[in-house]
């Protein structure tokens, strides 16, 4: 307790310098002495919530644990990752297929955690690749992606994985409209107007195993769709998209998209398309895309290619959509926990404009519109608008949500966070972010039931905030304590990638169903070794197969000839422990893909093709115990048409032999 | 001066005020596994049950060849890695006369219980002097290593 007083009382005293400094707009100024004991999660003890958190142009997901801001894991989800040897063994490959082939790089923007009634159920995590557009759903109980879907018809699919209440569906908004995929695409750019489309997708989440499926498509004009949200409580049933580029710009967009006063918020009654679809108002379009999932029981991926969408065409079917005109290229669009208020930020605006979910309904039964932007509806902005937050700051991206009834907005051009009462739209607090704040999330901030705690503004630069790493820096995040009046800046802290959205989400709904280990009892992997016993080196023509185990500190086999040049050879190796946090590693000279890590109870492939006549040594690579520098072994390779026999073994006295 | 160094007390006061009330909260709450068995009396440690769930295993006069042979293939699976049938030392002891040397409750309850008899166990220390791996915790139901019980009598005699 001394030595903890003492670390308290050198933390104090550096806050409190910082108090005093003399530079203004020094950001050692923005906090406060108690931010230290705010933030301080003892050696040992758990954080309170877990922060799912886009990893950008990384591609992956990461897992921080707040208020600490210690990072947990990096998910591997739409890129490789040698470390983990995701997209690299034989298992994991065909989960980055797609209609174009092997995709090792994605950019991952937006995170959602599944919903039941509106909150947070803790039972998966759902990321967009933005590029090549697809879906990944993340199992919550091994931290893993579990399936991939791509999507038709679309590119650059930004307005996703936004999720309604009860996670029926996981929605995808494209957000370069571009010519459908049945369509002739081989068409001049600047017939933009006539051939190029945006399309919506809806994926159906199977309740219990979270199965994706593309239940629907609906076709709109082609526009910029940026982001969006459910309705939610009363709205739900609605979805909320803004879109830009509504100029229908195919060059220089930074001009050419920023043209017009107004731009829209696409309001669509997805429980209405369902009817449509019901009543088989859908055409089944030719298409390709990828369906790949990840088995826990064979410990493998598959990928499937599918070939026929259900499309619905917003124009010709009425009562779908409905356009919101709102102010200068809105970027968010988010609906307050009562799901009445939908707030649009243009991220050219000075102002918030307040929609109300009541009043847009009583504009669609009165015909309220403003006639029509490409067969669809526009309502008058003033018969949707609830009001405006005036001179709320400059540039507002992305707003969440407490339980007293205030919206936090992010501003990028005035590097702010900006706290207002939805009721009065007045300004309740400010606080500054460094520098330049994109997306922010709050605890449960999203959902129908948030928890005033935290906030966290993830900037887009990071500039003098750490120590510098050359040119190229680490992202930055801020947390803020928001159970007061005041928002309070606590903590820094650096992240992998770009994070775009994260969500916050209470420990309690995930740590207890955290899987420790895979049962050996349980694998079901064509290649299993279940014991030493069952281990042995087959060869089929040039292929070879090596059944191997690793239990702390030996593999077996560990001496393996009969290899000749020219052959294909897998390393399937199985991890017989069974407690937690044991994995092993597996690495050989000259691999040309990565490493194995392999859970405990697991089986994974590693293939190698050896090129040069020689001995080539193989290794655990993660320290498993006190004789882990023992844990290795050697694989002879000989000239193709040499007669060594195949065999592989493990010590004086366990033989085993090949077998045919 | 005077103004800050009031107002320094006055921080890191109210900061440790805070922090102290905090700490003790938390201490509360997520306590480890490990602690929570290191803080239990060291001499209450029984070496010849060991400590776990097992307080009596009743075996019978006769092996129960069916509950032998189960186990034998839980040995395979889970055991054959590290350890032999005969007396040779692989990475861990050989199996020969395990179930004359131990009881049955000591037995099941390091199979079961493998860390908190490894960090207690006299004997199990010093074995780990000569082996350096811990047995790992091959998370045997309470049937299996009933199994794997009777496979050791089968293995040391017993008919």
């Amino acid at each position: 307790m001394k030595k903890f007083n003492l670390f308290l009382i050198a933390i104090s005293i550096l806050t409190t310098v910082g108090l005093f400094s003399c530079k203004p707009k020094n950001a050692g100024n923005a906090v406060d002495g108690d931010a230290a004991s705010k933030v301080y999660v003892a050696p040992g003890k758990y954080d309170e919530f877990y922060n799912f958190v886009s990893g950008g142009f990384s591609g992956q997901m990461s897992v921080y644990g707040l208020p600490s801001g210690r990072l947990f894991r990096v998910i591997p989800v739409f890129s490789v990752d040698p470390e983990k040897g995701y997209g690299y063994s034989e298992e994991t490959k065909p989960m980055l297929n797609t209609s174009h082939g092997f995709v090792p790089w994605d950019d991952l923007h937006h995170v959602q955690m599944s919903k039941t009634n509106g909150d947070y159920d803790g039972k998966w995590a759902f990321g967009n690749a933005n590029n090549t557009p697809r879906i990944a759903r993340i199992d919550l109980k091994t931290f893993r992606t579990a399936e991939i879907i791509e999507l038709p018809n679309s590119g650059g699919n930004h307005s996703s994985p936004f999720i309604t209440e009860n996670t029926e569906y996981v929605v995808a908004g494209t957000r370069f409209s571009v010519p459908t995929d049945d369509a002739n695409g081989d068409v001049p750019i600047s017939s933009y107007k006539e051939n190029f489309k945006g399309t919506l997708s809806f994926i159906s989440v199977g309740k219990e195993d979270g199965k994706l499926n593309l239940a629907f498509q609906i076709v709109c004009p082609g526009v910029n769709f940026d982001l969006s949200r459910a309705g939610k409580g009363k709205s739900h049933g609605w979805f909320f998209f803004s879109c830009y580029n509504t100029e229908q710009a195919s060059t220089l967009q930074e001009v050419n998209a920023s043209q017009r006063d107004k731009d829209f918020i696409l309001a669509l009654n997805w429980k209405k398309a369902e009817e449509y679809l019901k009543a088989g108002k859908g055409r089944k379009q030719s298409v390709k895309y990828a369906h790949n999932t990840y088995s826990d029981a064979t410990h493998s991926a598959t990928s499937e290619i599918l070939t026929e969408v259900t499309v619905l065409d917003s124009k010709e079917l009425k009562d779908i959509c409905y356009f919101i005109p709102c102010p200068k290229s809105p970027h968010g669009c988010d609906v307050d926990p009562s799901g009445e208020y939908i707030v649009g930020s243009g991220k050219l605006a000075a102002l918030i404009p307040v929609f109300s979910f009541d009043k847009i309904q009583s504009a669609i039964s009165s015909k309220s519109f403003d006639g029509e932007f490409e067969g669809i509806p526009v309502i008058k902005y003033e018969s949707a608008l609830y009001g405006e937050v005036k001179k709320p700051g400059l540039g507002p991206l992305h707003t969440e949500f407490d339980d007293k009834g205030n919206a936090y907005t992010s501003f990028f051009v005035s590097s702010e966070v900006v706290k207002w009462n939805i009721k009065d739209l007045k300004v309740v607090d400010r606080v500054p972010t460094y520098y330049s704040v994109g997306h922010l999330c709050v605890s449960h901030g999203d959902t129908k039931n948030p928890k005033s705690k935290y906030l966290v503004a993830y900037n887009k630069i990071t500039k003098d905030r750490y120590l510098p790493t050359g040119p190229e820096l680490s992202q930055s995040a801020q947390l803020y304590d928001i159970s007061g009046d005041k928002m309070q800046l606590i903590l820094d802290f650096p992240t992998i990638g770009e994070p775009h959205y994260a969500q916050i989400i209470s420990a309690e709904l995930v740590k207890n169903i955290s899987q420790k280990i895979y049962k050996i009892d349980e694998n079901n992997h064509p290649y299993v070794s279940k014991g030493e016993k069952e281990t042995k080196v087959t060869r089929e023509g040039n292929k070879v197969h090596i059944y191997m185990t690793a239990i702390r500190s030996h593999l077996t086999p560990d001496n393996i000839e009969g290899v000749k040049i020219g052959d294909e050879v897998y390393f399937h190796v199985t991890n017989l422990e069974q407690d937690w946090d044991v994995p092993h590693g597996f690495a050989i000279k000259g691999a040309s893909n990565a490493e194995l890590l392999i859970m405990p109870g697991e089986t994974s492939t590693l293939k190698w093709i050896p090129t040069k006549v020689g001995i080539y040594p193989m290794y655990c690579t993660d320290f498993c115990s006190a004789l882990h520098q023992e844990m290795s072994g050697y694989v002879r390779v000989s000239p193709s048409g040499s007669n060594v026999p195949l065999s592989g073994v493990t010590g004086n006295t366990a033989p085993v032999p090949a077998t045919k | 001066m005077k103004k800050i160094n009031q107002l320094f007390y006055a921080a890191v006061i109210s900061f440790l005020v805070v922090s102290c009330g905090s700490n003790t909260q938390k201490t509360e709450d997520n306590k480890t596994a490990q602690e929570e068995k290191t803080s239990q009396d060291p001499s209450s440690y029984d070496p010849k049950r060991g400590t776990g769930k097992f307080t009596k295993v009743d075996l019978g006069e006769k092996l129960d060849a069916k509950m032998a042979e189960e186990g034998k293939k839980v040995y395979d699976v889970k055991c054959s890695a590290c350890h032999k049938l005969t007396d040779e030392k692989l990475v861990g002891p050989g199996w020969k006369g395990v179930s004359e040397r131990r009881a049955p409750e000591w037995i099941m309850n390091f199979i079961t219980n493998t860390d908190e008899m490894l960090n207690k166990d006299p004997e199990l220390q010093a074995q780990l002097e000569i082996c350096l791996v811990r047995m790992p915790n091959q998370s045997l139901s309470d049937e299996e290593s009933r199994h794997l019980l009777e496979y050791m009598r089968q293995n040391d005699g017993v008919k």
